[in-house]
């Protein structure tokens, strides 16, 4: 049994725990939390040392054989997709302790770190969860942390948001749990392997029927149009630290729950088609709502939206270029989406809100600020040389390989989202940042900086900082990074490595 | 298909239905309500994956035959799971209730915001 796999999953749930008992000294509760996650990103680094070249590493929890034990898998994807999210989850707690310590957040410190560490173990074991039960719980751990953290300084705003986003979050919970019933009911097991082969020989009609039922479950968390009105709803609504996080991450891992269940589970069902439609809606509805708004928090939800539909189209193509292409840009867009919710935190600082109306002249304010917000921004527009541009010229090259009208339609509306990301981008950029700045804001930044919280500022500007460095090494290490993705790619749509890993012991 | 299992296969349509439409209304207290139903629903057509439903659990029959644990281990981990979220769900019902003296559902107002930019450039 190889129990390094379980590290990421225990490690934090073991830091929760002792982050609860440490809620009296906030030091001590701050050194523990980003001690746990520290450990974590080292065995995300370890495992992803691991699986190089393809290889899958299965370990049985409990100690039963596959079909009925607990499996956790880790191969090529999952992999990548732990150590970035560990990555990003760390520094985002930095700057979050940061925040605590500059006292600039209501956030109860003692209540959001035991929670941001579940939430960690359930990004973690939704990555690593080899049944599709365990899939669920992992996705339940996960929800129910995101939960408690969305109502963290609550006001009547977001009391609202919350129940928007608990009640759709959990009918997609429960649509899940439908689809697992379906699931057991005609195959008799639960585990993504053994349910791939079984599947093989269960009537076409109702294979496709239920990979609609799943791409409409994690579709629902992955915010696709048209199921994607709960988002802009409620991410921009909640404390920075948490909009970044959730932003970055939680629509990912319902991203790679669809990239893990089209590829292994309905691997042979064509339903393309229909995400290349779903595809197109959600890139250009979501971009189109991007462009009225005026607060940048909901600016960069809608955008988030709209890029959730790059890597459904990359998936939808079905070819190990087109998977490696959403690999990447998953990687890309979860560094990036986070680095432009951190930088909004910091504009808060100084206007005490996200809205364009009353922003002016950010650069002469804050030059740095400026610049933290430029770079990434460039990124998610796509602008060359940035990672946004290697990751859609990577899906657009899959994109006119694989050919046919339908494919080209979704590369039009690719090319015409990104234009239009960088109107929205630019729209921001001159109507924040350009012009005289406001007098309060001048106001605001000469209290900040006579403000006893100096420490704890600077400790926000490094994490950012970092973020907009882990953007550009994400554009930097594209070759190598890219590499790791048509690995993962070719394991996820041969399945074979993926079944026999887990099946080895079955036998 | 034996009637037990016709009875389980209409409670759970009756529930479905039931709870996407509640989940539908304006009321919160409906909403939460509608949860609760759509998670009977899902418990429910957990059992229905077990054709021997009727057999006792764990301890079998006459000739020792048992019915499908696993399903029913998966259902009390899904009922606990939406046990626990509904009462979140109450806490926060109630604390609209507090905020808001009801407990509809209103309208997204930056959303309506938003739809207003437009109108002075509109009448001028």
């Amino acid at each position: 049994m190889n129990l390094m796999i379980a590290v990421p999953f225990v490690v934090p749930l073991l830091g929760a725990a002792l982050a609860l008992l440490l809620r009296r000294s906030p030091r001590a509760q701050r050194v523990s939390s980003a001690v746990t996650l520290a450990v974590v990103v080292a065995g995300a680094t370890l495992l992803l040392d691991t699986t190089a070249g393809g290889a899958v590493a299965v370990t049985q929890a409990g100690g039963w054989d596959a079909p009925l034990g607990i499996t956790l898998v880790v191969d090529p994807l999952s992999a990548l997709l732990l150590l970035v999210s560990s990555v990003v989850l760390l520094l985002v707690l930095l700057y979050a302790v940061g925040q605590d310590i500059s006292g600039l957040s209501r956030a109860m410190p003692q209540v959001f770190h035991p929670i941001y560490l579940v939430l960690t173990a359930g990004v973690c074991l939704s990555f690593m969860a080899g049944d599709l039960f365990n899939l669920f719980v992992g996705f339940e751990i996960m929800l129910t942390a995101s939960y408690a953290l969305i109502t963290q300084a609550l006001t009547r705003e977001r009391v609202r948001a919350s129940m928007i986003y608990t009640v759709v979050s959990l009918t997609s919970s429960i649509l899940f749990l439908t689809g697992i019933a379906l699931v057991y009911a005609l195959t008799g097991t639960v585990n993504l392997a053994d349910v791939a082969e079984k599947l093989g020989g269960a009537p076409p009609e109702l294979r496709a029927v239920l990979a609609l039922l799943f791409l409409v479950v994690f579709g629902i968390k992955a915010a696709i149009v048209p199921m994607h009105f709960w988002l802009p709803d409620s991410y921009p609504v909640a404390i920075t630290r948490i909009s970044a996080i959730f932003a970055a991450l939680l629509t990912k891992v319902a991203v790679y729950a669809i990239i893990r269940t089209q590829t292994l589970l309905f691997a042979g069902d064509d339903i393309s088609s229909v995400m290349l439609w779903i595809a197109i809606a959600t890139m250009v509805v979501g971009i189109l709502g991007a462009l009225v708004q005026d607060d940048i928090n909901r600016i960069m939800s809608f955008v988030l939206v709209s890029h959730i539909g790059f890597m459904i189209f990359g998936l939808a193509l079905n070819t190990v270029a087109g998977i490696a292409g959403v690999l990447y840009y998953l990687v890309h867009h979860i560094v990036v989406q986070a680095t432009m919710f951190l930088v909004n935190g910091l504009v808060r600082q100084y206007v005490g809100h996200t809205s364009l109306r009353s922003i002016r002249g950010l650069t002469a304010v804050s030059p740095v600020l400026a610049l933290f917000f430029f770079l990434p921004a460039l990124s998610l527009a796509g602008m060359p040389p940035m990672s946004g541009f290697v990751a859609k010229v990577a899906l657009f090259e899959a994109g006119a390989q694989a050919g046919g009208w339908l494919v080209w339609t979704a590369l039009v509306a690719g090319v015409l989202t990104s234009l239009l990301t960088l109107m929205a981008i630019f729209r921001v950029w001159v109507r924040a940042f350009w012009g005289t700045p406001l007098p309060d804001m001048l106001e605001a930044r000469a209290e900040l900086r006579r403000g006893p919280d100096v420490a704890g500022r600077r400790v926000m500007a490094v994490t950012t900082g970092a973020m907009v460095g882990a953007g550009i090494a994400v554009t930097v290490g594209a070759g190598p990074l890219l590499e790791i993705a048509f690995t993962a790619a070719e394991d996820l749509l041969d399945g074979d490595a993926y079944i026999e890993a887990v099946m080895e012991g079955a036998t | 298909m034996s009637a037990p299992g016709l009875l389980l296969v209409v409670a759970v349509a009756v529930l479905y239905s039931g709870g996407f439409y509640l989940l539908l209304q304006r009321s919160l207290m409906r909403v939460v309500l509608g949860i609760v139903m759509l998670g009977h629903a899902a418990n429910l057509s957990l059992m229905l994956t077990d054709e021997a439903i009727t057999l006792p659990p764990l301890l079998g029959g006459p000739q020792g035959e048992i019915s499908d644990p696993l399903p029913q281990a998966m259902a009390l981990t899904a009922i606990v799971i939406t046990f626990g979220v509904t009462t979140f769900l109450l806490a926060l019902a109630y604390r609209v209730w507090l905020g808001d003296n009801n407990d509809e559902v209103p309208d997204d107002l930056e959303d309506r915001r938003i739809g207003r930019l437009r109108e002075p450039e509109d009448s001028s």
